[in-house]
């Protein structure tokens, strides 16, 4: 059964949100969702475009004062 | 009140020396007892690891005795934890002791997994360990050309790494005379060749003017070591002659297997570094799930901010302090020239050009490590 896992990487200048990801990602199966919390504006555009190089899908995008809450679904 | 410290590598040895030294009227008192568990007798400088992959360190350089460094009041144990009890505030060890604790740290460290990529362990120089950084400086000066591939995979130790290993590469075989035979191919995770953006803003232009070529978005899959073939999740492949990698870590088996924590990491708050759930359970250094670097200074910082927290818990019953997220790495960049990143939760890194000052006051703290281990720099 899918799972939706928190990845809380406010604050997280290195190895920083999208590496964050990608390690919690490798360890999760297909159909989970990753909620990556970011207060770094950059994640908005660098975790959506590894997200589409790596044939995984975006499910949301938003920000709610100052931190950026993007969603992730892990389809391979 | 017993105090119990699994781990005896830097996050572990800076916090009992601390706490040591803070509780000491405590300890004589019988009122405090502070006990270190490990799994070596020997304390070992882990960061000195890559000088002895490029032959600028020996690995006696790497080790002393860890009751050499221990303050007195520390009862010290080899004896590797086997279980965890959370609910009954004991641990279990390997010659079938059982040890109980008021608080409880776990400083464990983390292990290269370079079983998670097909190929990787058969094909690819690492230096995480002492044989394997041995095994690549014997591969280094064998090389007689051709392309040499790093590859990174995540989460790993010491995030500067990647770049560090690349320029002492790029130095070693200038010494050796054949840098014209060799191509650096370097590869990144994310869409830069560092996760900090400033670094990678300063590495980049060096990396072009060294003729460094580099590739980002690139996550290894497997490795095809007949074809000499390394392969990406993002669908990309790249022929190596000479393949080197930063592996991607995992937590100790004991923390993943007693279910501390998914892949060996235990899930902590940021701030108090309690165990999710625990009052009287925290952990420091690699072991932790923190999204910070996987570095020595990290476990130092943090046990810094430990050790005045239990000590003051002993003393006035609160802690009185949080960690602030203080990193601070050094980042060796070839031709005998350093910088560093110096950040927390709240500030970015804005690191210099390097100079060449820094770099010999790195391979001053080398030597100083050991000074930095017993809680005295």
């Amino acid at each position: 059964m899918a799972e939706k896992m928190l990845i809380d990487a406010r604050g997280s200048f290195c190895p920083g949100p999208l590496m964050e990801l990608i390690a919690k990602l490798k360890s999760g199966q297909v159909g989970d969702e990753f909620e990556v919390l970011s207060s770094d504006k950059g994640s908005a555009k660098d975790i959506p475009e590894w997200v589409e190089k790596a044939g995984h899908e975006m499910v949301e995008s938003r920000q709610d004062k100052g931190v950026w809450h993007i969603t992730v679904r892990k389809m391979r | 009140m017993k105090i119990l410290i699994i781990g005896g590598g830097m996050g572990g040895t800076i916090l009992a020396n601390n706490l040591a030294r803070r509780l000491s009227t405590e300890i004589k008192a019988g009122k405090v007892n502070l006990t270190m568990l490990s799994a070596s007798d020997q304390h070992f400088y882990q960061p000195g690891l890559l000088y002895l992959a490029v032959g600028q360190m020996m690995p006696d350089e790497l080790y002393r005795d860890q009751v050499s460094l221990l303050e007195p009041g520390i009862e010290f144990h080899v004896d590797p934890v086997t279980e965890f009890h959370l609910d009954d505030n004991q641990v279990k060890t390997q010659s079938d002791r059982s040890y109980d604790y008021d608080v409880l740290v776990v400083a464990t460290g983390s292990r290269p997994n370079m079983e998670e990529i097909p190929g990787l362990a058969e094909n690819a120089e690492m230096f995480y360990t002492e044989e394997g950084a041995l095994k690549m400086l014997k591969s280094l000066r064998e090389f007689e050309g051709g392309r040499v591939v790093v590859c990174v995979g995540v989460p790993h130790k010491c995030p500067m790494a990647p770049l560090e290993i690349t320029f002492m590469m790029h130095d070693f075989f200038k010494v050796r005379g054949i840098l014209d035979k060799v191509e650096l191919y370097y590869t990144y995770p994310i869409g830069r060749i560092h996760s900090l953006e400033n670094v990678a803003k300063w590495a980049t232009p060096e990396f072009d003017q060294l003729g460094i070529k580099y590739e980002t978005f690139f996550n290894m899959k497997e490795v095809d070591g007949e074809n000499k073939i390394l392969r990406s999740e993002e669908g990309a492949e790249v022929e190596y002659d000479l393949l080197v990698t930063i592996p991607a870590h995992k937590g100790m088996e004991v923390v993943e297997s007693q279910g501390l924590g998914k892949d060996g990491w235990v899930p902590i708050d940021r701030l108090r570094l309690n165990m999710e759930g625990r009052d009287n359970v925290f952990a420091i250094g690699d072991t932790t799930n923190l999204p910070i670097s996987k570095a020595g200074s990290t476990a130092h910082f943090e046990a810094e901010a430990l050790g005045e927290n239990i000590a003051s818990m002993v003393k006035i019953g609160q802690p009185t302090r949080d960690y602030d997220g203080k990193v601070f790495c050094f980042i060796e960049a070839g031709k005998d020239r350093a910088t560093y990143a110096s950040f927390d939760y709240l500030n970015p890194p804005d690191p210099k050009p390097p100079t060449r000052a820094v770099h010999w006051f790195k391979v001053a703290y080398n030597q100083m490590y050991w000074a930095s281990a017993r809680g005295l720099l």
